[in-house]
């Protein structure tokens, strides 16, 4: 353990901490932008300056190890200073055309902008020059670079999160691009999973779902649950706007530690509100093969009426029920116990095999 | 799985994958595997294909579909051999005269007779023997590869001795971990919808825990075990079964022999089909019950790590759609048994009353602060009792480990002359078995729109097949037509197919030879011949190249418009969206056989 002062708290840290670390384990905030813990600790947006008496410079807070002794000052006038400056760069490169922003609301980049009284950039930004029209023809993501601050959590997530390396930073003459495979070319990167990880990575509006575009952070409920395909048992977010899921987000769940694949992010709810929903009980004319709607005690009569004939004239075990791999427990309990208890027999089984 | 997806891809310094294609079939646990390469795990694949993660891999086994057990008894032979097995471990934790019947048993797997079984090199199977063993953690990954053999249970059983010869059960970063294909496929086996056990894997064969089930539901119980649904097909067609209720299965498109299972559906007198969708089986039923989809409901899954997880309600679901126990709890009570309405806790509440592994399960306690989102995972024997991360600590379940002895088996079906090429199946990244989630989501279907088949480049050239062409492949039980893909990914006299498309379904070429234990279809291995189409087939009437994505188009239309699979023509005989082959002008103009 070491020691060490944080805005006039006398700490005691693990050593190899980091400063910013030190500071969160004691509930002392440091604003961040680029920073993703275990991810992406470049120290590349540098909003996370703190000032540490005998430096001269102003080291930021995510990547610098604390020291024994260290005396650190998290919002000196100078530290709030510098960072003003920083967000007034960073704006000088950021569209502020919020309304358009699917991120809006709950963009990093605007809320810290807020705290700091940061409204608009008193500079000409740089890239303006080069900048590109949004890549979108994906299905699912897109990247517009002048929203991006070059945080690099879109990179570094596709790397150390995803393990894919499909996002990449590239040089355009003297100019640093984040170069994201959703553009025209996409179906010829087989690189990229289309898992959207990155999209949940971006602080602002840069990298993100195109189905974000449908919907506010503030008119959607969050509802904790679990992915419905393999058994990986990811943690993950439905969002759900007027009675309808409108996008999946990842959570931190024990197997998944918020990543989600393709499958888990965009194929788990279009199907949920798809008209091929089956919305009545259907019964079959044996004679013309033709189904037509029925009642709930119309259907469930005849099924319980016709189960008892044959069970009657049979015996039980000529009757069988499956249960649904993809159902919950408790159907799936329920489904053997009616197969057990009134059908009579054990002939119940699952999709396991199959 | 014995252990946590965390411990085997985190404290690991080997890892051993057979038959598991993680980065597409599990892709969030294959992010984790790629991670834990990249930290420098060691990894050992043994996959007939060159699937992503072999770039990887330290030792690729590049074997013969359907000859697992001999490559595992090769990797136990070498191990042996070698001294290289964990002595203490045997002889404190496992039968120690199994273990020696099991060393006659590979002493003649030397890695020479193995390598002419599997197509491989034997120093090879010494190379990942050794790393295997030598590992300080190493644990055994497998998935339906394994499994879905003739010989599945041995295969699995052979992997088990491999763990426990080498002293690799019971901590982290090891086990024996089957990766568990459907999000619930762990819970509806815990859950007793088998034909032997109850809830728990408590078996209905044995009196006392008979007895305590019938005092629980109030009613006498049968006590006779049932028949696996893979053996029940057989018994619809000869009419020993007559009534069926399917909850949620969709077995025209997701079993083997789509021809035998179409004879098996039409021969029952009564079909009931619990159903979100107007599925291809659900097109069988004399009624349909509209049931509610994960998001509608409270409840809970269980996880490939015996995790059981909670899942809640976000919306309602749509018309006159019911909660599926509700559906049950209805049928029950009409054929005379009282049940209670009661809501998903509650019967969760007498799933841990009736289940040791359960009784510290409990909404309430998954929704806590203690659990705090990580879930419960079974065994979990009190409402105090923490769960169970890691199995077989300190002591197997059944006292002392067992071997299971097994000798390699041959497929059922090999390639012979008239069917020259062995076909495997499995998942690709953007789909889900039948599709019918994923079909639902427009850019799924626009990256992976239709049927595919790998094919390696000498059996293309042997055959004038170009990549991207379209083909017919038919088996002894079907044809289907498919895009071909050619490249070296599978080896050369092996195709390989996605199961999940509605045009060039794989399911009508493969078998129904069933695992002689667990009756597990041998999806894996089937003989196939692969063709050319004819010119005067390959061009609609105006000259249009006929393509795969067009056949794709037109099935999906016919599924829209609701056509069954099962329509039949005048002559009784299944036709145009009914036959397996695809004939495009039969798909545009309909049967003409009949005209």
């Amino acid at each position: 353990m070491i020691s060490i002062t944080i805005d006039d708290l006398k700490l005691q840290v693990e050593e190899g901490t980091t400063i910013l670390e030190a500071a969160r384990q004691n509930g002392v905030r440091i604003p961040t932008l680029c920073y993703l813990e275990g991810v992406n600790q470049i120290g590349s947006c540098r909003l996370c300056v703190v000032e540490v008496e005998g430096m001269d410079n102003l080291p930021t807070a995510c990547n610098t190890i604390a020291k024994d002794g260290m005396v650190i000052q998290t919002a000196s006038q100078k530290v709030v200073e510098y960072r003003k400056m920083i967000l007034n760069l960073l704006l000088s490169n950021h569209h502020q055309d919020c309304f358009s922003c699917p991120s809006n609301g709950k963009c990093e980049l605007q809320a810290v902008c807020n705290e700091y009284g940061v409204y608009k950039t008193t500079f000409e930004g740089t890239r303006v020059k080069i900048e590109r029209p949004p890549k979108e023809e994906h299905p699912f993501l897109g990247y517009r670079s002048d929203l991006c601050i070059h945080c690099q959590r879109c990179v570094n997530t596709c790397n150390n999160v995803s393990g894919r390396r499909a996002i990449n930073l590239k040089k355009t003459g003297m100019f640093t691009i984040i170069d994201a495979p959703f553009g025209e070319n996409w179906e010829e990167t087989t690189i990229c999973e289309s898992c959207g990880n990155c999209a949940d990575a971006c602080p602002t509006g840069a990298l993100y779902r195109k189905a974000g575009k449908k919907y506010r952070e503030w008119e959607v409920k969050k509802v904790l649950t679990t992915c419905p395909h393999c058994a990986v048992g990811c943690q993950m977010y439905l969002l759900v706007k007027d009675g309808k899921v409108v996008a999946v987000e990842g959570a931190d769940g024990p197997s998944n530690h918020g990543r989600l694949c393709v499958k888990g992010r965009f194929g788990s709810f279009d199907f949920l509100s798809s008209k091929d929903r089956l919305t009545d009980p259907l019964i079959k004319d044996r004679k013309t093969g033709e189904f037509r709607k029925a009642s709930w005690d119309e259907a469930l009569d005849l099924v319980a009426k016709k189960f008892t004939e044959i069970k009657k004239k049979n015996g039980p075990d000529s009757l069988a029920g499956f249960a649904c791999s993809r159902s919950t427990n408790e159907d799936i309990y329920m489904l053997q116990k009616m197969v057990r208890t009134v059908f009579g027999t054990n002939n119940t089984d699952n999709c396991a095999r199959v | 799985m014995t252990n946590t997806i965390s411990d085997i891809t985190k404290e690991s310094d080997v890892i051993m994958i057979i038959g598991s294609n993680s980065e597409e079939a599990h892709p969030v646990l294959g992010m984790q595997l790629r991670a834990a390469a990249e930290r420098g795990a060691k990894i050992i694949i043994a996959d007939p294909r060159d699937i992503n993660l072999t770039k990887k891999a330290d030792v690729h086994l590049k074997l013969r579909p359907g000859t697992n057990v001999a490559l595992v008894n090769g990797m136990l032979h070498v191990i042996i051999e070698e001294g290289l097995t964990d002595e203490e471990f045997i002889k404190e934790r496992t039968e120690v005269e199994n273990y020696e019947k099991l060393k006659k048993i590979v002493e003649k797997y030397t890695p020479e007779y193995v390598g002419e079984i599997c197509h491989l090199d034997p120093d090879d199977i010494r190379t990942a023997a050794r790393l295997y063993a030598k590992a300080e953690a190493a644990p055994i990954i497998y998935c339906l590869g394994v499994t879905e053999h003739s010989t599945g249970t041995e295969g699995v059983m052979s992997l088990s001795n491999l763990a426990m010869v080498t002293g690799k059960l019971g901590r982290p970063g090891c086990g024996v971990n089957p990766i568990r294909g459907q999000n619930n496929v762990q819970g509806a086996c815990d859950m007793g919808a088998m034909p032997t056990d109850y809830t728990g894997y408590q078996k209905v064969h044995v009196d006392e825990v008979r007895e305590k089930f019938e005092k629980a539901w109030g009613v006498e119980l049968n006590p006779n075990p049932g028949t696996k649904a893979t053996e029940c097909f057989e018994k619809m067609i000869e009419g020993d079964i007559k009534g069926l209720f399917i909850f949620g299965e969709d077995p025209m498109r997701t079993d083997p022999d789509t021809h035998h299972v179409d004879r098996a559906l039409s021969n029952l007198e009564f079909l009931v089909v619990d159903e979100l969708f107007m599925t291809e089986t659900a097109k069988y039923a004399d009624v349909i019950l509209p049931g509610s989809a994960y998001a509608e409901k409270e409840g809970t899954f269980s996880n490939t790590e015996r995790r059981v997880q909670r899942v809640r309600k976000a919306v309602d679901a749509p018309g006159n759609c019911k909660q599926d126990y509700e559906i049950f709890t209805e049928i029950m009570n009409r054929m005379g048994y009282e049940q209670p309405h009661l809501t998903s806790a509650q019967i969760m509440d007498e799933i841990a009353s009736v289940t040791p592994s359960f009784a510290g399960i409990s909404h309430a306690r998954l929704d806590g602060e203690e659990v705090a989102g990580n879930g419960l995972q079974w065994p979990c024997k009190g409402p105090d009792h923490p769960g169970t991360p890691i199995m077989h600590v300190g002591m197997f379940s059944r006292g002392k480990g067992n071997y299971h002895l097994a000798e390699y088996k041959p497929a059922q079906e090999l390639p012979d002359e008239e069917y020259p090429i062995l076909l495997t199946t499995g998942r690709n990244l953007y789909h889900y078995n039948a599709m019918a989630m994923t079909d639902k989501t427009p850019g799924l279907m626009q990256i992976s729109p239709h049927s595919y088949i790998e094919i390696n480049t000498a059996d293309a050239e042997k055959l004038d097949i170009k990549d991207g062409e379209r083909i017919k492949v038919s088996s002894r039980r079907g044809t289907i037509s498919s895009e071909a893909r050619v490249s070296e990914k599978t080896g050369p006299g092996e195709v390989w197919m996605p199961f999940h498309f509605l045009d060039g379904n794989s399911n009508w070429l493969t078998i129904d030879a069933l695992d002689s234990i667990a009756k597990a279809p041998e999806y894996k291995v089937c003989a196939v011949k692969l063709q050319k189409i004819p010119e005067s087939e390959a061009y609609t009437e105006d000259g249009t190249y006929i393509t795969q994505a067009m056949i794709a188009e037109k099935r999906n239309e016919m599924y829209a418009k609701q056509l069954s699979v099962s329509e039949r023509c005048a002559n009784g005989e299944v036709v145009s969206v009914a036959s397996s082959w695809d004939d495009y002008s039969t798909l545009v103009n309909g049967c003409s056989s009949c005209d």
